[in-house]
C-alpha cells in the first residue's frame, strides 16, 4: 500500500526517476510527503525512507536540517515574520510581539484551534515590503500590526483561499511533461536552458 | 632532497621537504614525517569530513596564505604547508573555545576523563582560561541509542564520528546528525534503535564522552585501568585488542588498529562478551552457561563433589589409563589455545594413542579441504576483485572479517558473488546473487564456472532456478577463466545440510579456477589452531597427516593411533553404543552445538564417562564424571589462530577464578599420573614444542613471537606474509589506548614509525612440509526435491545460545526469538501470513513457530537460525527437526490459524 494518496504515488516515482541516485530525491519528497499531511509525519519519513532506499534515521537527519521542513504538525497558516537587519530597521521585531499577542501564542507555537503556527524568519527576500511576512511561504505585504490583525481575521473566515493554499504546497502548477524516467531528455533540457540563457547574456 | 614520482609528491611542511602518497591528506602525510596535527573528526580508517576544523593548517596559495582543514586537502606538488605558526596556533585556539563554549566541565564525573582527546588537545592547544561565563547547555540524559550505546547530548562536539562509522563501515546508518547549528545532535529514528552489531566502535571511537556503553559507564578510571595486549577469541576473525581491568576485573576490551586484520574495529559480541568472565560462580546451576566452574570435580555416589586436583587428576587418569585407546576419544578443542591444543593431542593421540580426536562438533567442514586448499589472507579477500562468498552469513559468524569484506564491495572496488540462501550480509552490496538451496551449492558452482547442463539441472526444480541466465553470465564474466583474483569464503552455510555439499562445490571452484585462493570461514574460536595443532582423526600437529607426520614426533609421542580414529558425531554414536568408553569434552557444550539433539541426549545419558574440560557450566558438565576447571578467554596466555592461519598472541589480564589451571598445566599433570613425562615446565615451552614438532609452525618460537614485527600475529608457514613493524597508535583515533598502561603497545611517544616492512627478521626461511592432500571429488548423489516440502536452511546468529552470549548479560538481552522464514510466495501457498504460527515436520520431530516473509529466501526453502530459543525459551528451537544422518531436511509447513 502507497503511503501517498490522489496521484502523488505517481508524482513520488517520477521525482525518484529524474534523479541519477534515488536518494537525491530525498527533499523534493519530504515536500510531497508536506503537500500531502501538512508536516513530516514519522510514517510519511518511512514512507519517503523506503522509496530512497535510506534509513528514516537519514530522512530524519535532513528533515530537521531544514526550515521549511516541519516533523511536527503545524497549524493550516503557518505565518513567517522576518527579523533580519532590513526588516528589524523596519519594526520587524515588534510586529513579531505584536503577531505573538494577537494570536496568542509565543514564537513556534501554534493556536489552540490549529490554525496559525507563528515563526521568526531569516530574510525573505522582500526586503522592498519590510517588514516581511509570509504566510505559507506566500508573501501578504503586511507591514503594521494593524494590516496584519485584518489579515488573521480575514483568514480566520476562511479568506484568500485562493491566494494562500494550505500549508506544504509549495507549487500548484507542476510541470508534469518530459519528466518520465529518461536521463538523456533531463539532460537535453537542462543543455538547451543553459544555452538560452548564455544567448541573451 | 627527497624526488617525487608517479605515485608521490613532495611539499614543504614546516620548512621541510616531506614525500606525500599522490591524493594523501597533509594530515596523514605529516603525521608520517614526525609532525602530530590535532584533530578530532578525523580518522585515519574513514573518510574525512573536515567538521570540526581542529587540524586547520597555513597553506601558500597564489592569494596569500590561508588556513586549510588538513584532513581535507591532499598533498600538493610543491605546496607550503605551515603547522605551527601563529596564525594556526590561534585558530586552534579558538577552535577550542567554541568547543568548550557548549561543553560541560564535568570532567571529574565523566567515563573519558582522563583519557579524553577533548582535554589532551585543549591542554596541549587551548586558551589556557575560559571566557565563558555563561550557563551551559543542559539536557535531559542519557539518551539510549540502543540497549549497549548511551548518549550525554552537551558533552557531544558533533564530530560525526559515530554517524559516519555507522554509514561508512558498519553501512547501517541507523544514527544520524538531527538538527542544525548548535541543536545539532545525535540522535535515531524513533522506534528504530541503533542496534547494529558494531555498535561499540562508535563509543570506542568518539572523542569525548558523548557516548559511552552501557557495560563500562561508570565502572572504572582510566588511571586506573591495568591493560595487556591480547587477541578476541570470539570468533575466527582474530580481532587484536587490549584488554582492560581494574580490580582484578576485566572492565573493557578496545579494539587494535592492525593493518592485517581489524582495522581497529570489533564486534559488540566480541568486546562486551568479557562480562560473562565475570559471572559469580556458585549462584547458577552446573548446567548454565553463567555459572563458572571454579574447582575440580568428581562424580561420587551420583553427584559431583567438588575435590582436589591431585583427586581429580588421577580419578581421569585412571578412567583414560584403564580403558584400551580405541574406546577413548575427544570431542572439542576450538575454545582451547594453540598450546592448550598442543598439549592435548600430545596426551591423547601421542600418550593414549587414539586417534578419536575431532575439534569440529559435526558442523565444520572436512580439515583436509580447510588445509589442503591454496589459503587467502583477509588482506588478499579484501582486496579482492571478486568474492565468492559460499559460507554461512558472514555478519552473524565472524562479524569484523564482514566489515574488511564489505568496504571492497561498497567501494565498487570488488565485486562479490553470494551463493546464500536467504538474507544474506552483502545484499546491500553483491553484484550478484545466485542463491544454492541446501544441495544444491555443486550445481550453482558447475553453473558459475560454465557448466550449462547444471543450470537445466537447477531449473528442473519445481519452483525454478533461484537465479536466471543474466546472473550467471555476469558472475562468469566476473570470475574470469582461470581465477586470478578470485577469493572464495568457504563455510557452513547451513547446518540442515550434508558439510559434503559445500565441500564438493570448493573443490570444483578449485580445479575450475586454480588461481583461486580460499578463507576457511569456520567461526569457532580457535578451531583453525585446534586443526592445526592435529585435533581431527587423521591428523597430526602442523597440517600434516598421521602418515606424513614428523619422524621427530615420536620423541615427543610415546605411542601413536594406529588406525583413523572418530569424527564428533561418529563418537557420539560409538558412546551410545557402547563402544567409546571414555570422552573428554574440550570446552564445548555438546547439547547447543552439534545439530543433532537425540544424539547428544543418548550419548550423554550412555554409560560411556564423560571429563569435562570447562569453564563454564552446560549440560555436558553436569552429567560428566569428572569436570576439570581451565582458564579461559583473558585468564590464560598463548597464542590463537584465526581463520587465515595467524598466529597471535594472548596475553592473559586476569586470575581465572577458583583453582581454575590452563590446559597444558592439566595435560602435564594427567600424562605424569599416566607414568609420561611431557616436557612443559611453561606455557612458552609447549610453544616452542609446537616449533620444533608442527612442520607447518617451524621456527614460530616465543622470541619471534615476542618480536615488534610480530606485533599483529604471523601468518604460518613462515614466509606466507611479509613482516612488518606496526605503526604506532594514534591516540585520538582510539582513545584510551594510549593513556592506560602500556603493556605490549608502543607508548604514544607524538613520534610516528614508518611503517617500511623491515628486511630483517622475516622469520626462518620457508619450510617445505607435505601439506594434508585434498580429498578426492566424491559422486554426491543430487536430492531431488520434494515438491510438498520446504527444503530447511539453519543458519548461525551472532546473539545465540551459546556460552559466550548467555553469560553475558548485556549480549543476552539482544538474543532475538527464533521464527521461520520463508518466501512470500510459499506462505501464500500454505495460506498463512507474517507472524503467524505454524506447524513444521521433518522426518525427525516437528515444531510449532512463528512465521515471517523473506523476500531473499529462496521459494522451496525455509530459514531457521541455528541455537537461538522460541520467544522465552532457552533451547536450541531448529534442533527438533535437525537429523545428521541424512543429507537434506526437507520440512512440511501447516498453517495454524
Amino acid at each position: 500500500m502507497s503511503y501517498f494518496t490522489d496521484g502523488r504515488q505517481a508524482r513520488a516515482e517520477q521525482l525518484i526517476a529524474i534523479y541519477p541516485e534515488q536518494r537525491s530525491a530525498l527533499i523534493p519528497l519530504c515536500h510531497l510527503v508536506q503537500e500531502q499531511d501538512g508536516y513530516l509525519s514519522e510514517e510519511g519519513m518511512v514512507a519517503v525512507a523506503e522509496l530512497c532506499g535510506v534509513t528514516p534515521a537519514e530522512v530524519r537527519g535532513t528533515a530537521t536540517f531544514y526550515d521549511m521542513l516541519h516533523t511536527e504538525p503545524v497549524g493550516k497558516y503557518l505565518v513567517g515574520v522576518c527579523t533580519n537587519i532590513a526588516c528589524l530597521l523596519a519594526g520587524g521585531l515588534e510586529l513579531l510581539e505584536h503577531a505573538e499577542g494577537s494570536l496568542g501564542v509565543r514564537v513556534g507555537a501554534t493556536t489552540e484551534d490549529g490554525l496559525f503556527t507563528l515563526e521568526e524568519t531569516e530574510c525573505l527576500a522582500d526586503c522592498n515590503i519590510a517588514p516581511c511576512v509570509q504566510v505559507n511561504h506566500r508573501y501578504v505585504r503586511t507591514t503594521t500590526p494593524e494590516q496584519f490583525d485584518a489579515l488573521v481575521s480575514e483568514l480566520r473566515d476562511g479568506g484568500r483561499a485562493s491566494e494562500i493554499p494550505s500549508h506544504g504546497t509549495l507549487i500548484r502548477t507542476r510541470r508534469d511533461v518530459d519528466l518520465a524516467a529518461d536521463p538523456g531528455l533531463v539532460a537535453q533540457e537542462r543543455a538547451a536552458r543553459r544555452a538560452a540563457v548564455e544567448g541573451q547574456s | 632532497m627527497p624526488e617525487s614520482t608517479n605515485e608521490t609528491v613532495t611539499f614543504t611542511l614546516d620548512g621541510r621537504e616531506v614525500v606525500a602518497k599522490k591524493g594523501e591528506a597533509i594530515i596523514a602525510a605529516a603525521e608520517r614525517a614526525g609532525t602530530y596535527i590535532p584533530r578530532f573528526c578525523y580518522h585515519p580508517r574513514m573518510e574525512a569530513s573536515g567538521n570540526c576544523r581542529m587540524c586547520l593548517v597555513e597553506v601558500e596559495g597564489p592569494r596569500g596564505s590561508t588556513l586549510m582543514p588538513s584532513c581535507f586537502v591532499a598533498a600538493g606538488e610543491g605546496m607550503n604547508v605551515c603547522t605551527n605558526s601563529d596564525k594556526v596556533k590561534k585558530a586552534q585556539d579558538g577552535v577550542l573555545e567554541f568547543l568548550l563554549s557548549n561543553h560541560p566541565l564535568d570532567c571529574p564525573v565523566c567515563d573519558k576523563g582522563g583519557e579524553c582527546p577533548l582535554q589532551d588537545q585543549t591542554l596541549l592547544h587551548g586558551p589556557g582560561e575560559t571566557r565563558f561565563v555563561e550557563e551551559k547547555r543542559h539536557y535531559e540524559k542519557p539518551i539510549a541509542l540502543s540497549e549497549l550505546v548511551l548518549l550525554d547530548r552537551e558533552r557531544c562536539i558533533q564530530c560525526g564520528r559515530c554517524t559516519r562509522f555507522a554509514d561508512e563501515i558498519a553501512g547501517e546508518p541507523l544514527i544520524d546528525f538531527a538538527g542544525r547549528g548548535d541543536r545539532v545532535e545525535v540522535s535515531t529514528f524513533p522506534g528504530e534503535p541503533f542496534s547494529s552489531y558494531y555498535s561499540g566502535n562508535t563509543v570506542q571511537i568518539c572523542p569525548v564522552g558523548a557516548l559511552t556503553a552501557t557495560p563500562y559507564r561508570f565502572a572504572a578510571r582510566p588511571w586506573d585501568l591495568d591493560q595487556v595486549e591480547s587477541t578476541c577469541t570470539g570468533c575466527a576473525t582474530g580481532c587484536r585488542v587490549a584488554v582492560q581491568s581494574s580490580q582484578g576485573r576485566v572492565t573493557r576490551l578496545l579494539g587494535v588498529d592492525t593493518d592485517t586484520v581489524n582495522h581497529g574495529w570489533l564486534c559488540d559480541k566480541g568486546r562486551f562478551a568479557f562480562e560473562g568472565l565475570n559471572a559469580d560462580g556458585d549462584d547458577f546451576e552446573l548446567s548454565d552457561p553463567r555459572r563458572r566452574i571454579t574447582s575440580p570435580m568428581v562424580r561420587t555416589n551420583g553427584e559431583l563433589v567438588a575435590v582436589s586436583w591431585s583427586e581429580a587428576i588421577s580419578r581421569a587418569a585412571s578412567l583414560l589409563g584403564e580403558t584400551a585407546p580405541e574406546s577413548v576419544g575427544a570431542i572439542g578443542g576450538a575454545s582451547l589455545t594453540n598450546e592448550g591444543a598442543f598439549a592435548w593431542t600430545s596426551l591423547l593421540k601421542g600418550v593414549l594413542g587414539t586417534d578419536s580426536v575431532d575439534a569440529q562438533l559435526g558442523d565444520g567442514l572436512d580439515p583436509s579441504l580447510v588445509l589442503g586448499l591454496p589459503r587467502a589472507t583477509i588482506n588478499e579477500a579484501a582486496d579482492a576483485c571478486t568474492l565468492i562468498v559460499l559460507s554461512g552469513d558472514l555478519r552473524e559468524e565472524l562479524p569484523v572479517l564482514f566489515l574488511r569484506l564489505r568496504a571492497g564491495a561498497a567501494t565498487k572496488k570488488a565485486s562479490i558473488i553470494d551463493l546464500s540462501n536467504g538474507s544474506s550480509c552483502f545484499d546491500k552490496v553483491a553484484a550478484v546473487r545466485l542463491p544454492a538451496r541446501p544441495g544444491d551449492a555443486p550445481q550453482v558452482v558447475a553453473a558459475l564456472t560454465g557448466d550449462d547442463e547444471a543450470m537445466k539441472v537447477l531449473a528442473r526444480h519445481p519452483e525454478g532456478a533461484t537465479f536466471d541466465a543474466d546472473a550467471i553470465a555476469k558472475a562468469r564474466h566476473l570470475v574470469g577463466s582461470d581465477g586470478t583474483g578470485v577469493v572464495v569464503v568457504i563455510g557452513r552455510s547451513s547446518l540442515a545440510e550434508d558439510a559434503a555439499f559445500v565441500e564438493d562445490a570448493a573443490l570444483a571452484l578449485h580445479q575450475a579456477l586454480p588461481k583461486a585462493t580460499f578463507l576457511p570461514a569456520l567461526r569457532r574460536a580457535n578451531v583453525h589452531g585446534a586443526l592445526d595443532m592435529g585435533m581431527s582423526p587423521g591428523l597430526a600437529p602442523g597440517r600434516v597427516s598421521m602418515e606424513d607426520a614428523a619422524s621427530s614426533l615420536s620423541a615427543l609421542w610415546t605411542k601413536k593411533p594406529t588406525s583413523t580414529g572418530r569424527t564428533t558425531l561418529e563418537q557420539l554414536r560409538a558412546m551410545d553404543q557402547g563402544a567409546q568408553r571414555v570422552t573428554v569434552v574440550l570446552g564445548a557444550d555438546l547439547g547447543a552445538d552439534v545439530p543433532d539433539a537425540d544424539l547428544v541426549q543418548r550419548a550423554l545419558s550412555s554409560d560411556a564417562a564423560i571429563i569435562a574440560v570447562a569453564g563454564n557450566g552446560s549440560t555436558t558438565v553436569a552429567a560428566a564424571e569428572v569436570v576439570l576447571p581451565a582458564a579461559i578467554s583473558h585468564e590464560r596466555g598463548g597464542t590463537t589462530t584465526n581463520l587465515e592461519g595467524r598466529v597471535s598472541r594472548l596475553g592473559q589480564k586476569v586470575v581465572a577464578p577458583g583453582d581454575a589451571w590452563e590446559d597444558w598445566m592439566m595435560v602435564t599433570e594427567l600424562a605424569h599420573e599416566l607414568g609420561t613425562t611431557l616436557p612443559f615446565g611453561s606455557l612458552d615451552d609447549v610453544t616452542n614444542a609446537i616449533a620444533v614438532y608442527a612442520p607447518s609452525h617451524h621456527g614460530l618460537t616465543t622470541s619471534l613471537l615476542a618480536s615488534s614485527q610480530a606485533s599483529d600475529g604471523v601468518v604460518v608457514p613462515l614466509g606466507t606474509e611479509t613482516l612488518h613493524e606496526r605503526k604506532a597508535a594514534d591516540p585520538m583515533a582510539i582513545p584510551g589506548l594510549a593513556s592506560a598502561d602500556h603493556i605490549g603497545l608502543g607508548a604514544f611517544t607524538g613520534s610516528i614509525t614508518s611503517e617500511t616492512p623491515s628486511e630483517s627478521n622475516q622469520g626462518a626461511s620457508e619450510v617445505a612440509f607435505s601439506q594434508v592432500r585434498l580429498p578426492e571429488r566424491r559422486a554426491l548423489n543430487a536430492v531431488v526435491p520434494d515438491g510438498y516440502a520446504l527444503r530447511l536452511v539453519s543458519g548461525r546468529k551472532l546473539y545465540d545460545l551459546g556460552t559466550a552470549v548467555s553469560a553475558s548479560p548485556a549480549l543476552a538481552a539482544l538474543a532475538a526469538p527464533a521464527v521461520a522464514k520463508v518466501n512470500a510466495y510459499d506462505l501464500d501457498r500454505i495460506g498463512a501470513h507474517s507472524g503467524d504460527r505454524v506447524r513444521l515436520r521433518s522426518q525427525k520431530g516437528t515444531m510449532i513457530i512463528a512465521v515471517e516473509s523473506d523476500a531473499h529466501v529462496a521459494r522451496g526453502t525455509v530459514a531457521i537460525d541455528f541455537n537461538v530459543g522460541q520467544a522465552g525459551e532457552t533451547t536450541n528451537a531448529v534442533l527438533a527437526l535437525l537429523d545428521s544422518s541424512v543429507a537434506v531436511v526437507d520440512v512440511r509447513m501447516e498453517s495454524l490459524s
